[in-house]
C-alpha cells in the first residue's frame, strides 16, 4: 500500500521531466483533448439532460404546496446540479468511461511491449504517455462539466415545457434567482472537477502503466482503475466540500 | 561491439542469469540461443537497460552503459534499434507514423526529409504502399518488417531482435532472418538476435551464445555447433529423434 503510493508519487515526478520535443508532446495533448473530452460529450449531454429532467419532476412533486412558490423548483434544481450532480456524478461517470479507457490502453501497451519500445528509444514513457492525459483532462474536464450544467438545465427546462409540471417561466426565474451566489457555486464546482480530473487520469494511468502480466490483467487493471478513481473522488468530494462550503 | 561482463540478475530471490560474459561483434549477427524461459529476453533487457542487472557491466564500444548519466544514456539509446517479440508497433499510429516516430522525436529533420527517410526504410524491408495502414491491418510478417524499419530509421549502430521469426511460417521466417543479416552487413551494425529456432541458428549464426537456465554453456558459430559435445546444447540442437539418427 505504502509502496504503491511511493510508486504513484514517483510516476507523477516523471511526468514533469523536460519533454524530449515539445511539438510531439503538443500533438499528444491535442489528441488527448479529443480522446478524453470531445469523445465524452455525447454520453455527458445525455446523462445531464436526463438528470435535470428527473430532478425537476422529483423536486416539483416533493414540494407541491401552495405556500412555496414554483420558482423554488428551478432554484433547487440549479443548486443540486451545480453543487453536486454535474461535478460529482458526471465525474464518476467519466471515471468509468475515461478511467477504464486509459487503464486498458496503457495496460495493452505494457503487455505488448510498446512501453518498452518507447523506453529503449530513450523516450520518457511516463511523461510521453501519461503527462498529456493528465494535463488535457485538467483543461477539458471543466469545460465538459460546464457543458453538462448547460444540458442539465436544458433537460429540466424541456420537462417543464412538455409536462407543464411548473411553468417554464418560473423554472427560468428559479435558475436565475440568487445569482450573487453563482460565482461561489461555480468556483466550487470547477475546483472539484479539476481535482477529480487529476484523480481519474493519474490513478487510471497508474493501474495501466504498472500492470504486470498478460491480457487477463488488462481487464483487472481497468476495473481497479474505475473502482479506485471512484473511491478517491468520493473522499475528495467530502473533503473539498467541508473546506469550501462550511 | 557490445561486451557484457559477469551479468547476474534475480527476480524476487530467483536467480535468472548467472555470471554471463560475452562479446557481441560488429557487422555480425550475434545469436543468443536457448530454450524458452532460459533467460534470453532478460539478458537482452539487461543489455539495453530495460532491466538493471544485480551485478555486471555492459559496454557499448568502451562506454560503460550502466554507469553513464541519464543524458549520456539517452545518446547511446539513439544508437540502438530494437525489434520486440510481438513487434510492439504503436497501435494508434499508422505504418508511416510508426517508422517516423523516432525521427520526429529525436531529430530536427523537416517533414519532407522524414518522409523520404521513412519511405527509404520501408522500401528496404519491402513494405510498399502500406504507409497509411494501421498495424492491426497487417500480417504478422509485415508487422515484423515494419518494426525492423522503425528500428533502423535512426541508423542504429546496435540492433536487437527478440525472436524475430516467432509466430511466422518457415518461409517468411527465413526471409526475415536474411533481411536482418543483410542489413547488419550493409550498415555494419552490432546485431543481437534472440532465437530458439535451429533454422535461424544455421542460417545466420555468426557468433553464438548458448544459455541454459541462465548459465552460459557454450559459445561458437554455426559451423562449430553441429559437432558440439556439451550435453545441454546437443539436446537443444538435436531435438528430434530424426535429427539424432541423421547425426549418427
Ligand atoms: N519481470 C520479470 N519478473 C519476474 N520474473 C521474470 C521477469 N521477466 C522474466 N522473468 C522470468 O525469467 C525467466 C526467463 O525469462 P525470459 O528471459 O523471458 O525467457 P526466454 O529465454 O524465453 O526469453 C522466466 O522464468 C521468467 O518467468
Ligand atoms: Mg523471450
Amino acid at each position: 500500500m505504502i509502496k504503491s503510493f511511493g510508486k504513484y508519487v514517483l510516476m507523477l515526478y516523471y511526468i514533469f521531466l523536460k519533454p524530449e520535443k515539445l511539438s510531439v508532446y503538443w500533438k499528444r495533448f491535442l489528441d488527448e483533448i479529443i480522446q478524453l473530452g470531445v469523445k465524452s460529450l455525447f454520453i455527458v449531454s445525455l446523462m445531464s439532460a436526463f438528470m435535470g429532467a428527473v430532478l425537476v419532476i422529483q423536486t416539483a412533486t416533493a414540494i407541491e404546496s401552495a405556500w412555496i412558490p414554483d420558482y423554488t423548483v428551478g432554484f433547487t434544481v440549479k443548486q443540486s446540479m451545480l453543487l453536486e450532480f454535474c461535478p460529482t456524478i458526471i465525474s464518476l461517470i467519466l471515471a468509468g468511461k475515461v478511467g477504464s479507457n486509459i487503464a486498458s490502453e496503457l495496460g495493452t501497451m505494457k503487455v505488448t511491449e510498446q512501453i518498452d519500445a518507447l523506453e529503449v528509444m530513450g523516450v520518457n514513457s511516463i511523461g510521453f504517455l501519461i503527462g498529456p492525459k493528465i494535463i488535457a483532462s485538467l483543461f477539458i474536464f471543466p469545460i465538459v462539466i460546464m457543458y453538462s450544467i448547460f444540458f442539465g438545465f436544458l433537460g429540466g427546462g424541456l420537462v417543464c415545457y412538455f409536462t407543464e409540471i411548473i411553468p417554464v417561466k418560473q423554472y427560468i426565474l428559479g435558475i436565475r434567482a440568487f445569482s450573487e451566489d453563482n460565482f461561489i457555486f461555480i468556483r466550487y464546482a470547477l475546483t472539484k472537477t479539476i481535482v477529480f480530473a487529476f484523480l481519474i487520469t493519474s490513478i487510471s494511468s497508474y493501474f495501466g502503466y504498472y500492470l504486470k502480466g498478460g491480457a487477463l490483467e488488462v481487464g483487472k487493471a481497468s476495473t481497479n482503475a474505475v473502482v479506485y478513481s471512484s473511491i478517491f473522488i468520493l473522499f475528495a468530494n467530502y473533503i473539498l466540500t467541508q473546506l469550501m462550503l462550511i | 561491439m557490445i561486451q557484457v561482463k559477469n551479468i547476474s540478475k534475480s527476480f524476487s530471490g530467483v536467480e535468472i542469469l548467472k555470471d554471463i560474459s560475452f562479446e557481441f561483434e560488429k557487422g555480425k549477427t550475434n545469436l543468443i540461443i536457448g530454450k524458452s524461459g532460459s533467460g534470453k529476453s532478460v539478458l537482452t533487457k539487461c543489455i539495453v537497460g530495460l532491466f538493471e542487472p544485480d551485478i555486471g557491466e555492459v559496454y557499448y564500444n568502451d562506454r560503460n552503459f550502466l554507469k553513464l548519466k541519464p543524458k549520456e544514456k539517452k545518446e547511446v539509446r539513439k544508437e540502438m534499434g530494437m525489434l520486440f517479440q510481438g513487434s510492439a508497433l504503436f497501435d494508434s499510429f499508422s505504418v508511416e507514423e510508426n517508422v517516423a516516430f523516432p525521427l520526429r522525436m529525436f531529430t530536427q529533420m523537416t517533414n519532407a526529409e522524414i518522409s523520404e527517410r521513412v519511405n527509404f526504410c520501408l522500401q528496404r524491408v519491402d513494405i510498399i504502399n502500406k504507409n497509411s495502414l494501421y498495424p492491426s491491418e497487417l500480417s504478422g510478417g509485415m508487422q515484423k518488417r515494419v518494426a525492423i524499419a522503425r528500428a533502423i530509421s535512426m541508423q542504429p549502430k546496435y540492433l536487437f531482435c527478440d525472436e524475430p521469426n516467432s509466430g511466422l511460417d518457415p518461409v517468411t521466417a527465413i526471409l526475415i532472418d536474411e533481411l536482418i543479416k543483410e542489413i547488419t552487413v550493409e550498415y555494419q551494425m552490432t546485431t543481437i538476435v534472440i532465437t530458439h529456432d535451429m533454422n535461424s541458428v544455421l542460417e545466420i549464426g555468426d557468433n553464438i551464445l548458448f544459455i541454459d537456465n541462465g548459465v552460459k554453456k557454450w559459445q561458437g558459430n554455426k559451423d562449430e555447433i553441429l559437432n558440439v559435445k556439451v550435453k545441454e546444447l546437443y539436446d537443444f540442437v538435436y531435438v528430434s529423434k530424426f535429427l539424432k539418427k541423421m547425426k549418427s
